[in-house]
């Protein structure tokens, strides 16, 4: 069973080492790692998606035998041996096509899927910025601010502090009481502010967004961007998984590429976009 | 940190540190329940009451179960409420961690919060239930007495009943998602031998079944909770109906399943995420 572990002694120093040359640029003298992340490969085993329907005696075995590795199940290699490390106040982009393990990849770093193989250091507590699945489409925005605040670990108290807060960050209120209509009648675009700063209210050691900035208009785009440089200085590393190489560039300093499961190259995120853009064969904006 | 298993006490202190999440996302499940209908909140109350009108018709009326059983609506009713709290625990176990995988995958928590918030969703439900309860004992002609505190302590026991059987089966479930197909089978055999339309008293009378199968299905927990609720709430539920030693037992399936299943789901509290 793989590990995750906050003490600092029982960070590997085999991996420090391949950060170098990133904690020179990050400017400080001694650069404090914040995630390291050790030969981690990640295996699903999906059920239900086997060739052929799957007979009645087959899916019989499935339940009486207990084991996982059920032969036949099909098993899904999402991410095949990464190895890195961040940080205190990187931020690093994460890139590569669709089904590449990127997002796989944070959850892995969150300890919220523990790796198959591999380890995951960590100091503090890597909070994924994904706050929407605590949230209900049927309640009101006014209830799952507070909800989603509780989610996220923070107290009665915090939530009732940073409620206005939270609401005038998100512009909901902008065009008329929203806040107490229920979720399902926002736009898209509505939802997705509210979520970014419901998640975004609480401060972080590690945090790790997934596509988060994709959605809002371009006024809020601007308002989240900076948000996260705000919580890269109080917190640390910040990490981004994107399709947008703009704002990758505008955001992060240092850059991922994953490509099925591998890491294909780790170095400033302006060099690493230009590789994946000409990999691409596109000018994506 | 979160990827290794805390020990019992942190994992205790964690949960109880979660608390106000827990509540929070219970009384979020059951207000977004109904918040789509025209009526909203009002289904809280008709819908238990509609499903008490459908069983009076059926077992009260059609096959005439009623027989030789005084103040049978609310021997039926109760029993009804009180059996869909276990069985709605249950079910909202099975897809505990399953249907809430989303939010295993995003945030940290003690899992075992989900089995625990719906556990207390299905408790807040049944507070609704037995609203109409009162109002149905008082058209039947039942009053209210000082023997209804019983009802506390039984619904307290059960509640620790529901809430391990409800992680009992969130771990199950999140191996086997098969469980909760298999689990209206289970469920309504349990239902149908639990005494809930019918007294279970009369088959102790009866010769017809061996005395070891009587005894095993008197003991039965669903079957125990709903017998003490009944004899609480019911004058003419008398405690001669009762097994013998009926709260010890009540208690012991209380505590077995209820800090047996809590430390059977913190076992796998590690692996939840992985689906």
């Amino acid at each position: 069973m793989a590990e995750h572990r906050t003490d600092s002694t029982e960070r590997g120093t085999d991996t420090t080492g391949r950060g170098t040359d990133t904690a020179e640029r990050t400017g400080t003298a001694d650069p404090v790692p914040t995630v390291v992340v050790d030969g981690v490969h990640i295996t699903y085993t999906v059920h239900g998606s086997r060739g052929g329907k799957g007979s009645a005696t087959s899916a019989l075995s499935r339940i009486v035998s207990r084991r996982r590795a059920v032969p036949g199940a099909r098993r899904v290699h999402a991410v095949r041996g990464v190895s890195f490390a961040a940080y205190k106040g990187e931020a690093i982009g994460l890139i590569g096509s669709n089904g590449s393990g990127k997002s796989t990849l944070l959850k892995a770093i969150a300890g919220l899927l523990p790796p198959t193989e591999g380890k995951v250091f960590t100091r503090g507590q890597p909070s994924l910025l994904g706050v929407n699945a605590a949230l209900m489409n049927d309640l009101t925005g006014e209830r799952n601010v507070i909800l989603g605040g509780l989610a996220t670990g923070m107290t009665r108290e915090q939530v009732r502090d940073r409620y206005a807060e939270i609401v005038d960050f998100s512009g909901i209120n902008e065009k008329g009481d929203f806040i107490t209509l229920p979720m399902r009648t926002y736009s898209s675009g509505m939802a997705a502010r509210l979520r970014f700063s419901i998640a975004a209210a609480k401060s972080h050691d590690v945090l790790l967004i997934d596509e988060a900035l994709s959605t809002g208009d371009a006024r809020f785009q601007r308002r989240s961007k900076e948000r996260i440089a705000a919580l890269r200085e109080e917190a640390g590393t910040v990490f981004l998984v994107s399709h947008s190489n703009k704002s990758i560039l505008e955001t992060c300093d240092r850059a991922l590429w994953l490509e099925s499961g591998t890491l294909r190259m780790d170095g400033p995120a302006r060099e690493v976009v230009a590789a994946y853009e000409r990999f691409t064969g596109g000018r994506k904006k | 940190m979160s990827g290794a298993r805390p020990s019992v006490p942190a994992y205790v202190r964690r949960l109880w540190s979660r608390r106000h999440f827990i509540t929070a996302f219970a009384t979020a499940r059951l207000t977004a329940q109904y918040s789509q209908a025209k009526l909203g909140q009002v289904w809280q109350l008709m819908t238990p009451l509609l499903n008490a009108t459908v069983y009076y018709f059926i077992f009260g009326l059609l096959l005439d179960t009623k027989n030789g059983v005084p103040d049978f609506v609310p021997f039926l009713v109760t029993g009804v409420f009180i059996w869909t709290y276990t069985s709605n625990s249950v079910t909202a176990g099975t897809r505990a961690i399953s249907g809430n995988l989303g939010l295993v995958r995003a945030l940290h928590f003690p899992r075992a919060a989900l089995p625990i918030a719906l556990a207390l969703q299905q408790l807040q439900q049944l507070l609704f239930s037995m609203g109409a309860l009162v109002v149905i004992l008082f058209c039947f002609g039942v009053h209210p007495e000082f023997s209804w505190l019983l009802a506390l302590p039984a619904l307290a026991l059960q509640s620790l009943f529901n809430t391990g059987l409800s992680m009992v089966f969130a771990r199950l479930a999140a191996k086997t998602p098969d469980i909760s197909q298999l689990m209206p089978f289970v469920l309504r055999t349990w239902m149908y031998v639990s005494g809930v339309m019918w007294s279970l008293d009369k088959l102790a009378g009866s010769d017809r079944l061996p005395h070891a199968v009587v005894t095993a299905l008197q003991y039965n927990p669903a079957a125990v909770y709903i017998d003490l609720m009944r004899f609480a709430l019911i004058d003419s539920f008398t405690g001669a109906q009762l097994p013998p030693h009926v709260w010890a037992v009540a208690l012991g399936w209380a505590v077995l399943v209820g800090v047996g299943g809590f430390l059977f789901f913190w076992k796998a509290e590690e692996e939840y995420g992985r689906g």
